[in-house]
């Protein structure tokens, strides 16, 4: 059942998922231990603003992020439309905001706990937040985790800009609904198998993890 | 009655906190608390609180639970702020402090990462920190469980921890909050006689503690505050030889009812 154009739609849906998730994480966990750590004008605002856009419906990331890269767009330019990186940024814009909200949350707590203590060092902001960051690690990971669940089983955003491109931008959402339209019921459902058995494997390595979290805080 | 051994090695000399900083005393005091006063949700958790703390020895705060003890070693330490009042340093005062909280807060990590992350705060250069680690685990007597995860150690062991760390950088005046509340009696005295040998390498010391013995026993002078107020301050034999406020003498006495 696993032929080569099984496993190439799988690759590359891994592929963009999991860098979307990386660069959410590169983006995501610093802003959110700022806006745990900082006091600056603007911080409860870009808290909101974070908090409203982990409910971006991914259809309309997928179309502004369309009109940035068409042709006549701003970015054009780039000639990224209907390209795996198109679909690494959108999947990165709708994963940002929920790998920044939950660092915020899980850094907040962590920091109401060590904030004296840090104080009483003489730890500088910055010595404080990769303090935090490193205690928050396991908590941080699950919320990567659930970005790559979303990002895997996201299809509005990707659809727009990838286009669903044989061999070149199909994945395994855009191949599922495309299948299942024509007719090809059995690739749709070997595809819609896999994301359903990595669906599962990802929500088991969360469990894990949080039980592991929970003995720890317990300890 | 000769002490028990004490538990855990005493600083080398040479690296004993605040022996580079041991110099001629000019001033009278290390700092001065004047008209201190806190308050918080409508209550006035602190007031009136004005003293001089003497550039060396060690000066136990006493006083019964809820007093404000632990507040007034965070006003000292600069974690929180007077609503009025305000503290003023020797101008020689580096402004190092080492702090030990009546509440051990560990990181998530090993006994050794704690230390290694207080030194890495401090500056200390990685060639340093290992040799540095390994006189501070010796010294609060935990070289058996360097390697356990901080936050499952005993509540003594905890504390014995929190007091290393304080002493990373060396401190000129060091803060602290019942650091033998639940150390056993060998712990204790090992605790005890290494803070004497740190308070005469010129550490100032400020000790908040219930154990009437152990002020009597370690303490040069004591203060004693009750209500956020201060009611009694003198040399520790004066105060427990007799207690000239009313207050201070029911405590000692154990009837004081707050
Ligand atoms: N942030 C705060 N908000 C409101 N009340 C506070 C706050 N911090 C301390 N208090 C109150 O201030 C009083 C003094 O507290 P503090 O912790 O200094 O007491 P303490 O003398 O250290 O007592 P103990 O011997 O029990 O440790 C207490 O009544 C406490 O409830
Ligand atoms: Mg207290």
């Amino acid at each position: 059942m696993l032929d080569g154009q099984i496993i190439e739609i799988v690759a590359l849906s891994l592929r963009v998922s999991v860098f979307a998730v990386i660069l959410a994480a590169l983006i995501g966990v610093p802003l959110g231990a700022l806006l745990a750590v900082g006091r600056f004008p603007g911080r409860n605002l870009a808290t909101m603003t974070i908090n409203a856009l982990m409910g971006l419906p991914p259809v309309v990331v997928g179309l502004g992020l369309y009109l940035l890269l068409s042709r006549s767009g701003p970015l054009g330019i780039l000639q990224l439309l209907y390209t795996p990186t198109a679909m690494i940024i959108a999947q990165m814009i709708l994963v940002t905001p929920i790998i920044a909200s939950f660092s915020q949350q899980v850094l907040s707590d962590l920091h109401a706990e060590y904030d004296e203590m840090l104080r009483a060092m003489k730890a500088t902001r910055l010595q404080v937040m990769g303090t935090l960051i490193r205690d928050a690690r396991h908590a941080l990971v699950t919320a990567f985790l659930a970005g790559l669940g979303r990002a895997l089983s996201e299809i509005g955003a990707v659809m727009i800009v990838g286009g669903n491109i044989n061999h070149a931008t199909r994945v395994m959402t855009t191949a599922i609904a495309l299948e299942t339209s024509k007719g090809n019921l059995r690739l749709a459902v070997s595809l819609g198998l896999i994301l359903l058995g990595l669906a599962f494997v990802i929500n088991i390595a969360l469990v894990v993890l949080r039980t592991r979290l929970e003995r720890q805080a317990h300890a | 009655m000769p002490d028990p051994a004490p538990r855990g090695n005493i600083l080398p000399l040479d690296t004993a906190p605040g022996h580079n900083r041991r110099r001629a005393e000019t001033a009278a005091w290390l700092l001065m608390a004047e008209e201190l006063r806190y308050e918080r949700g409508g209550r006035c958790l602190l007031d009136g609180i004005s003293f001089a703390l003497s550039p060396s020895g060690i000066t136990a705060l006493l006083g019964p639970n809820g007093a404000g003890k632990s507040l007034l070693l965070r006003l000292l330490g600069g974690l929180i702020r007077p609503d009025s009042g305000r503290i003023r340093f020797d101008p020689a005062f580096d402004g190092s402090t080492g702090m030990v909280f009546q509440k051990p807060v560990l990181l998530r990590r090993s006994v050794r990462a704690n230390l290694d992350h207080a030194l890495r705060i401090a500056r200390i250069p990685r060639r340093q920190r290992t040799g540095r680690i390994a006189e501070l685990l010796v010294m609060a007597d935990l070289t058996h469980c360097a390697e356990s995860p901080a936050r499952a150690l005993s509540g003594g062991e905890q504390q014995r921890l929190t007091m290393a760390r304080a002493l990373v950088n060396k401190p000129r005046l060091l803060l602290l909050d019942e650091p033998t509340a639940s150390l056993d009696p060998a712990a204790t005295a090992g605790f005890e006689a290494l803070t004497r040998e740190i308070a005469r390498m010129g550490t100032k010391i400020m000790l908040v503690t219930h154990d009437l013995h152990q002020a009597r026993r370690i303490a040069d002078d004591v203060i004693f505050i009750h209500k956020g107020r201060i009611h009694e301050q003198g040399p520790t034999t004066a105060f427990f030889a007799a207690p000239r406020s009313p207050e201070a003498r029911a405590y000692c006495a154990g009837t004081l009812i707050t």
